[in-house]
């Protein structure tokens, strides 16, 4: 998963490499770093910006390292979906009540609807609309699909999947190859 | 074989295209037979095309009402019968009758007929076996295109794991033209029936029958399977959206019809489907284009025209010279 820090460090040599190190050594993959020294500041503390990717059950063992290096902890942003899928709904999707469509594929806990844009038709011709399916996992992506396939058949609605693995967007720098 | 005499059941578009190529290109090929649905024409030391053609410009018939195509199946003189009848998705008929009596005869048969072949393409096989003649459809899948040949002898040696690609020229038209100039559906199937793409039913082709048809010759052919129409999972583009389309553009994305044979899951499939703009099976108008997904060769796409009366007729021509190479002298 990627997930981006706001580190405090102290403001002598060596301090941001004490910062880094762990990371590594836990097998994460730095996205970018900023590094900022304001000349204002008389804290004699500097703010450093990290993204990074790393397995989820490494995150509190990083907190810890972090933490015995004298590294303190500003912020952590979670960003848990690596993987997305943009698919395209057609049909009476309002009618067919898309809170519930929506619901239902967030309640398989294997992905939730990360983003949905909608056109207005005109009155009486089917809306047609773009949802972003999130996962962290192929498999979630896959399961989602499944319900959302259900949930189509049921509610009359037409869905056009992307080719292949062409929808698929890894956020991630993981080895992680779509060899459908 | 010195020349190669043919009888063409079948005289509309793709039967004329293929007799005009014929009487101009000197392919060492001569016509002994003609039929069209009402009547038909017999000269055993060959047809004069010319005038066969003016009379069936002029009267809309190629010959003598009383020569019907299965007496020219039994009497004719020829090599090869080049069955281009119309399509008929549901039985095959007439073509798959006319195709088993010229095989029992011991006649070669090249067809761009999907009908028969997409139903019964094992037991005609067997019979062109058992006759010692050859069977060849090339001009049923992708016209112009050498998808089968490609397949079977290309790519020999190599194992199939997908087909993939836009079978359909009619839908592929009507997508074009909602994408590149934000036609409705409706504006852009009218322009391609004004145009002549698209039938005045165009069920066949906007339902993805066509193009699942397609996917049953490829994969009862190239593939070993035994698949039908019921065993291909098909959504058409009759719900097709414009505000859809636009959606994809607006992530540089577009849709297409993409018919795909999944050769490791031996699943059958026809859809709309998103894909990159700059994709190679994003082709534009009528073109078809196909990925066949090799172990050896990876990615091989091919690209062309799907359908019409001389695109058409160069894959029964390509039948008709590998036929004549391969099995010179042997009837």
């Amino acid at each position: 998963m990627q997930i981006s820090m706001k580190l405090e460090v102290t403001d002598s040599p060596g301090q941001l490499v004490k910062a880094l190190k762990p990371i590594s050594d836990l097998g994460g993959n730095i996205r970018s770093v900023i590094h900022e020294r304001d000349p204002l500041s008389t804290s004699g503390t500097l703010d450093v910006e990290i993204t990074l990717d790393i397995q989820r059950q490494k995150l509190e063992q990083l907190k810890e390292e972090l933490k015995k290096s004298d590294v303190s902890i500003v912020r952590i942003d979670e960003e848990r979906y690596l993987i997305r899928k943009s698919v395209i709904l057609i049909g009476h999707l309002i009618h067919t009540d898309m809170s519930d469509t929506v619901e239902q594929i967030d309640a398989t806990g294997s992905a939730e609807v990360g983003e949905l844009s909608m056109i207005m038709p005109a009155i009486n011709e089917p809306t047609s609309a773009k949802m972003i399916l999130k996962s962290d996992s192929i498999q979630g992506i896959t399961e989602a699909m499944i319900k959302l396939r259900e949930i189509a058949k049921e509610k009359n609605l037409l869905i056009v999947e992307p080719l292949e693995g062409e929808g698929f967007n890894f956020d991630s720098g993981d080895n992680i190859t779509w060899t459908d | 074989m010195d020349r190669l005499k043919i009888a063409i059941l079948g005289f509309g578009s793709v039967g004329k295209g293929l007799a005009k190529i014929i009487a101009d290109k000197n392919l060492g090929i001569i016509i002994t037979a003609i039929a069209d649905s009402k009547s038909g024409i017999i000269d055993n030391k060959g047809l004069n095309v010319a005038k066969v053609l003016l009379a069936k410009k002029k009267t809309g018939l190629c010959g003598d009402t009383s020569i019907t195509p299965q007496k020219i199946i039994e009497t004719a003189e020829y090599d090869v019968l080049v069955e281009v009848t119309p399509t008929n998705a549901a039985t095959g008929q007439p073509a798959l009758d006319y195709i088993k009596a010229a095989l029992s005869r011991g006649k070669n048969v090249v067809t761009s007929n999907k009908g028969p072949i997409a139903l019964e393409f094992k037991s005609l096989q067997k019979m062109a076996d058992e006759n010692n003649c050859l069977l060849k459809y090339e001009a049923t899948v992708c016209g112009a295109i050498p998808i089968i040949h490609a397949l079977q002898h290309g790519l020999a040696g190599n194992k199939i794991k997908k087909i993939y690609g836009v079978f359909n020229g009619t839908c592929n038209y009507i997508l074009t033209r909602m994408s590149d100039e934000k036609l409705t559906y409706k504006q852009a199937l009218l322009e391609a029936r004004e145009l002549g793409y698209a039938e005045s039913d165009p069920t066949y082709d906007i339902k993805g029958i066509d193009a699942a048809i397609k996917l049953v010759i490829l994969a009862n052919t190239v593939l070993g399977f035994d698949k039908t129409l019921d065993d291909v999972e098909i959504t058409g583009i009759d719900n097709m959206s414009s505000d859809a389309i636009g959606l994809a553009l607006e992530d540089g994305k577009t849709i297409r019809l993409i018919g795909e044979i999944d050769a490791e899951r031996e699943t059958l499939s026809v859809a709309p489907r998103i894909l990159p703009k700059n994709h190679i099976l994003v082709v534009k108008d009528t073109l078809n284009a196909v990925t066949a997904r090799t172990d050896l060769a990876g990615d091989v796409t091919l690209i062309g025209k799907g359908a019409g009366s001389f695109e058409t007729a160069s894959a029964i021509i390509s039948d008709l010279l590998y036929i004549k190479e391969n099995h010179g002298g042997r009837n």
